[in-house]
């Protein structure tokens, strides 16, 4: 067995040109299958010691929108630092939600978005965010949208020898928030999950759920209805709470649930509505302030 | 056989020979640098009785890869105590507050609370218990823990 602990990405990218080598970046999932025996990697790339994949960059407004860059290695600590918090609040949330102290410590976005479990934390709010997923290889640099990155459960599009070097999400101007349904707050798995993110320029409402199908589901069809409901002129304060169930009703019809050990798919169906109404009239219920 | 690498702990440079380099930090803490403090329950970081302080930042040693830690500056409960018998003051504070039943979780707990303390040297309930929620305790209930932590926090302020 080797291990290769490069200080650059350039190195870690030259690397990748074995295509045996595995990818190790926080080790939240990595080792608890090497610990129990189901994973026997012969070559580890260690992420750990290149700095320049664990900074963060706001990108100025010659893209429009404003994006925040996330080099792959960030952690979910990272994600909740007041300055990058404030550009990404759902992001924040998620990252709030995710494990313990000591996960949120080493577990990196690149990790959550290379494992891609259905229950990922971060997952809806990339995809509600339409984050764009940068992937290098020795062959050269691509960007993969979150939509068609995530290909199933613990599948993404990402071919032998590719590296996730960076995530772009673009700055929206507008409520957001992410929620979690899981047996207790900390060290929990969603057993459904919802991010809402409200962009008042674009006068569009994105919405996408976690746990209740094989990756991230955009519930379009139940943005599209609330942010035609919407007075976007005035947006906090004026959807009325049969509306704000309606809303739940048209996210619930959208999710694609199975029955597992963490929960029914009647129930998490139940729940992700409940998660929508709720999100919804925090951003434009009585007493919100989208 | 493998080639040897070296593993800064505590302070000091430690050799790591003839080992299987896919070994977490925590099986080289205990099985090959006779450093048992961190405990191995779960090893897949669900309850943090391997809690360590890996370049300032709180983490559990049975998921990390032990050969890609190399360069970092690892500290175990060990390493928080001066000398053998001379106990922290979060230590003292668990033994004055009755915070340890078994035990099997208490250097975990003991780490998690140093490094909250060192950050938040006057933490609020909540901020105890959300610091300590990544440590299982499955004797005390936590009444005592959070007890301690309070403790701790007065006793090093009054220091």
């Amino acid at each position: 067995m080797t291990i290769l602990s490069p200080t650059s990405i350039d190195e870690a990218v030259a690397a990748l040109a074995d295509p045996a080598i595995q990818v190790l970046a926080g080790g939240t999932d990595f080792m608890v299958e090497v610990n129990a025996g189901h994973r026997r990697p012969d070559k580890v790339l260690s992420l750990r010691h290149i700095p320049e994949l664990r900074t963060w960059e706001q990108l100025p407004a010659r893209d429009d929108p404003a994006h925040v860059r996330l080099g792959a290695t960030v952690t979910y600590t990272d994600m909740l630092q007041p300055d990058l918090a404030q550009l990404l609040p759902a992001l924040a949330h998620a990252a709030r939600t995710v494990g313990s102290p000591q996960i949120r410590n080493a577990g990196t976005i690149g990790g959550n978005l290379a494992t891609a479990s259905p229950a990922g934390d971060t997952l809806p709010v990339l995809a509600a965010l339409e984050a764009v997923v940068e992937v290098a290889s020795p062959l050269g640099v691509r960007d993969i949208p979150v939509a068609t990155f995530i290909t199933g459960p613990k599948r993404t599009a990402l071919s032998p020898g590719e590296l996730i070097v960076a995530v772009r999400l673009p700055l929206l101007d507008g409520h957001q928030e992410f929620r979690k349904i899981g047996v207790r707050n900390a060290m929990v798995i969603a057993v459904a999950s919802l991010a809402l993110a409200v962009d008042t320029r674009t006068r569009t409402v994105r919405c996408a759920l976690g746990s209740v199908g094989p990756g991230p589901i955009r519930a379009t069809e139940a943005e599209e209805w609330l942010a035609g409901t919407i007075d976007w002129d005035r947006p906090a304060a004026t959807t009325e709470a049969p509306d704000l169930a309606y809303f739940g009703r048209l996210v619930a019809g959208a999710a694609q649930p199975i029955d597992d050990h963490r929960g029914t798919a009647a129930y998490r169906r139940h729940a992700i509505g409940v998660l929508a109404e709720r999100a919804a009239a925090q951003a434009f219920g009585a007493g919100s302030a989208a | 056989m493998t080639d040897p690498y070296s593993l800064t702990v505590n302070g000091t440079d430690h050799q790591v020979v003839d080992a299987w380099l896919g070994e977490s930090l925590l099986y080289v803490l205990r099985e090959r640098l006779g450093l048992p403090g961190s405990k191995a329950g779960c090893e897949q970081g669900e309850c943090g009785s391997c809690s360590v302080i890996v370049d300032g930042s709180l983490e559990c040693a049975c998921l990390i890869l032990a050969a890609a830690a190399v360069g970092c500056d690892i500290t175990t409960v060990e390493g928080l105590q001066p000398g053998r018998g001379d106990f922290t003051t979060v230590q003292e504070a668990f033994i004055a507050e009755g915070a340890v039943q078994c035990g099997f979780c208490t250097p975990g707990l003991v780490v998690a609370l140093t490094d909250l303390l060192a950050r938040v040297p006057h933490p609020s309930d909540l901020e105890v218990r959300e610091a300590i929620s990544g440590n299982l305790c499955r004797c005390t209930g936590y009444g005592r823990i959070l007890a301690a932590a309070q403790a701790a926090a007065k006793a090093a302020s009054d220091e």
